[in-house]
């Protein structure tokens, strides 16, 4: 069992994201992160999925992907070089007792607070997996209120790039189809 | 499909239609319904199976322009998707089947699912309410590209008259491209109200997510035929692909080439000729015995075109254990999903097993063969389908009717020639079992999903689809009560299909399971039928019923002579009656249920009579399992 990042270029059209999210349920993927959003090409939205599994799970989930005529490319990121994000929104109990303390953790971890109230901060964290954890860790004693992650999000390094050349989108889909998934 | 398919499916294109396939600039106004009509004509499409309702009603209306689209009326939309995958079969051609949108549209589910499970190129459009009410609860509302999206290829809502050519051109592309499958295009209402300039899209199709692949790799080739060379004891196990990829020649000269014995699929069956002296047979839970002893024992599986279902590999941790195995198949979700195979190929099975023929080579060994044919012996001792003349085996009862008899001697009537359609359950394994096909194509069942009720409508669709060749559809009871309101549509299309059930008053194959595995309690698969022959008198059907072997014959003989509209035959045959071989769910493959040798069925009705005596002499209860052992012979037959 691994930690797996599989990255998927998939056609912007309506309902991709329900296709994959059944493709998870149908054949009984165990995800642990899933996200989505725009890319630098209309057409074309990127997820980011991370499963914990063995390498033959992981290759399953790859090839089953690639069924989905939506899908334009897969990679498996962890066979390669890659730089790796999830972001964090974290309210923390912080009142004037303790708020500097809470201040200096978050200095530590060069996460910034982006709102103060009477009884709590908003701390807005990135980093890899290990560090959002360790920070929550340390925090907790304050009392987290609420918090959010995004799932991690992953780029090739350099040259590893996902294939998306020999698509063209078609003029008159492209009318019909929607920013949102 | 190929190009050069695209290309043929074209020549049936009807002169008449608006814009010439061949593109042209000129571009006519036309309402989304009659574009869908247009795209229909340029697929090749002749035949839609369907069944009208208010939201495809503008679709129904603009039919009565287009009289090359011939459109039959199914009694059910079940009978729709069945019959359009019963078509597919028959031909490779795609079939499509029609419905409106809610409960039309939900009732193809299960002929989309059976579509999907057996790889049958299908395009099912139905109508949706429109667009403004899409979410709302309308009447006759469902989200059927939400429910068919586990069960379609792909599928599509069309939310604007500018896609509906490329997404009708799509979805044909889909379905018959690759491995084939069913596509499901939804069409609010209006949509095909709508009104647009329609040119037929000439540029080729774009899928940046969609490459069916075609040949494999070198490294890969001459691994597989490094493989074959090194083997003592292979076997090739073909599947469907064969028969879907036209690589049947290819699989022969492979097998001769190389000289291997094939073991068949369930819808393997045509990928060569049954009487091919490599031929096995059929494998799996109801396969011949001495097929699966071959797969246990042999030293390399070469699997084209099929998926190591369940049914064909028993218990997966005993499965040709002493086997390297090669997979070949078009779907690379397939390669390593039931089985880990040494060799992987991902391609068109035409390309690859010309790849390898190109280089095999292997060294025949008579001992395998040999070995094989010593189990065959054995597995022809324990026949119980015998010629008339010949030593009957003792287990069969005096003067009662074998649905096994009734499919042989239907092989031998219709000398082997037609195209069989069947329903599922003991019926379905004693056609696999006993009607030895020649051709691709000419055995249609539903393997993967099992769907009880596919057989009477997918003989229509095939008959429609094939009015050249006889088509018979051979169902049990329980499977044709399913769908038997589709004899109306078989009558009004005087569809000349010629209808068997073979009719044991009892769900039979369920029945099975539990005098096997639920100590024979027998719940709820008695059944009271109707009077078949009644039944279709009244919708104007010849009928016949055969309750012996010796009027089997006439009957058939009879029902061939009938060349317009549907005929029945009711076969009453013996309630409990067992197929044989049988690997119980989850056992080894070589793990059989097998029906006794003549000697040892007698040996068994001494013991079983002594145990009587033992019992009425004592009335001492013999312990539960032993009584069972010694009963053993109930069995027999």
């Amino acid at each position: 069992m691994a930690k797996h990042i599989l990255a998927a270029l998939v056609e912007n059209r309506p309902g991709v994201l329900a296709r994959v999210a059944n493709l998870f349920r149908r054949r009984s993927f165990n995800i642990d992160s899933l996200s989505v959003g725009r890319t630098q090409r209309d057409e074309m939205s990127r997820m980011t999925i991370v499963m914990e599994s063995d390498s033959a799970e992981a290759d399953r989930l790859v090839k089953n992907l690639y069924k989905l005529v939506d899908v334009v490319h897969v990679d498996h990121l962890h066979s390669q070089p890659s730089v790796v994000r999830e972001m964090a929104l974290v309210k923390v109990r912080a009142t004037s007792d303790n708020r500097r303390e809470v201040i200096q953790l978050c200095d530590i971890f060069r996460a910034r607070i982006i709102d103060v109230s009477a009884e709590s901060l908003v701390v807005e964290i990135t980093g890899e997996e290990e560090k959002l954890e360790n920070f929550t860790e340390l925090v907790r004693p304050f009392g987290i209120v609420e918090m959010v992650r995004t799932g991690m999000i992953a780029l090739g390094r350099g040259g590893h790039t996902l294939k998306d050349e020999g698509f063209k989108p078609n003029r008159s889909r492209a009318a019909a189809r929607s920013n949102v998934l | 499909m190929s190009d050069e398919d695209a290309a043929t499916n074209r020549e049936a294109v009807n002169p008449e239609a608006v814009n010439p396939p061949d593109g042209g600039a000129d571009a006519v106004v036309l309402t989304g319904a009659e574009i869908v009509c247009e795209c229909l004509l340029h697929e090749g499409v002749d035949i839609v199976f369907g069944y009208p309702g208010g939201a495809i009603l503008p679709t129904y209306d603009a039919l009565t322009k287009y009289p090359q689209l011939h459109h039959v009326l199914t009694r059910h939309e079940q009978g729709a998707s069945h019959m359009a995958d019963g078509y597919a079969r028959a031909t490779g051609k795609v079939g499509v089947a029609m419905a409106t949108s809610g409960p039309g549209a939900t009732n193809l589910v299960t002929g989309i699912a059976t579509a999907m499970m057996d790889s049958s190129p299908i395009v099912c459009i139905t109508g949706q309410v429109p667009t403004g009410a899409i979410g709302s609860d309308a009447f006759q509302e469902t989200d059927v590209t939400g429910i068919t999206l586990p069960i379609t290829k792909h599928n599509y809502l069309v939310t604007s008259i500018d896609e509906l050519p490329e997404v009708m051109r799509e979805a044909f592309h889909i379905a018959r491209t690759g491995r084939p499958g069913p596509v499901l295009v939804d069409i609010p209402k209006d949509v095909q109200i709508q009104e647009a300039e329609f040119v037929y899209p000439t540029e080729p199709i774009q899928l940046a997510g969609y490459s069916p692949p075609k040949t494999a790799r070198a490294r890969q080739v001459a691994a597989a035929l490094e493989l074959i060379r090194k083997s003592k004891r292979p076997i090739i196990l073909a599947g469907h692909g064969i028969s879907m990829a036209g690589a049947n020649e290819e699989l022969a000269q492979l097998a001769e080439k190389a000289q291997i014995p094939i073991a068949l699929t369930l819808l393997g069956k045509g990928a060569i000729s049954e009487q091919h002296p490599l031929c096995l047979g059929m494998m799996g839970m109801h396969g011949g015995a001495e097929v699966n002893h071959a797969i246990q024992q042999a030293d390399l599986l070469i699997a084209l075109g099929m998926r190591f279902d369940d049914r064909v590999t028993g218990n997966l941790a005993t499965y040709a254990r002493d086997s390297r195995k090669i997979h070949v198949d078009i779907d690379p979700s397939e390669i390593n999903k039931n089985v880990t195979v040494d060799v992987g190929i991902v391609g068109d099975l035409g390309e690859v097993l010309r790849q390898l023929l190109d280089r095999v080579e292997r060294r025949p060994n008579e001992a395998w063969f040999d070995r094989i044919a010593e189990w065959r012996a054995d597995s022809e001792l324990r026949e119980i389908v015998r010629p008339a003349e010949a030593p009957q085996h003792p287990a069969v009862p005096e003067g009662k009717l074998l649905g096994a008899q009734v499919i042989r001697d239907l092989f031998e009537f219709t000398a082997g020639g037609a195209i069989t359609v069947t329903d599922v359950g003991q019926h379905q394994m004693w056609e696999a079992q006993y009607y030895q096909h020649e051709r691709p194509h000419s055995l249609i069942t539903s393997g993967g999903l099992g769907t009880m009720g596919f057989g009477l409508p997918a003989a229509i669709g095939a008959k429609m689809s094939r009015p050249d060749q006889e088509v018979w559809a051979i169902v049990g009871d329980g499977g044709f009560q399913m769908t038997m309101m589709e004899l109306a549509t078989a009558v009004q299309e005087r569809v000349n299909v010629h209808i068997a059930i073979i009719n044991n008053g009892f769900l039979g194959m369920v029945r099975q399971w539990q005098e096997f595995f639920y100590e024979e309690r027998y719940n709820q698969t008695p059944m009271v039928n109707p009077d078949f022959c009644k039944l279709a008198e009244a919708y104007g059907i010849p009928t016949v019923r055969v309750t012996e072997r010796g009027q089997i014959e006439e009957a058939v003989k009879a029902s061939r002579a009938q060349t317009a509209g549907p005929t029945l035959i009711d076969f009453v045959v013996e309630k409990e009656e067992i197929v044989f071989p049988m690997v119980p769910a989850g056992a080894d493959l070589d793990d059989m249920i097998r029906r006794p040798t003549p000697a040892e069925f007698e040996r068994q009705q001494r013991e079983r009579a002594a145990a009587a005596e033992v019992t009425e002499a004592e009335t001492t209860e013999l312990e539960a399992p032993a009584a069972a052992a010694a009963l053993g012979s109930r069995f027999g037959v």
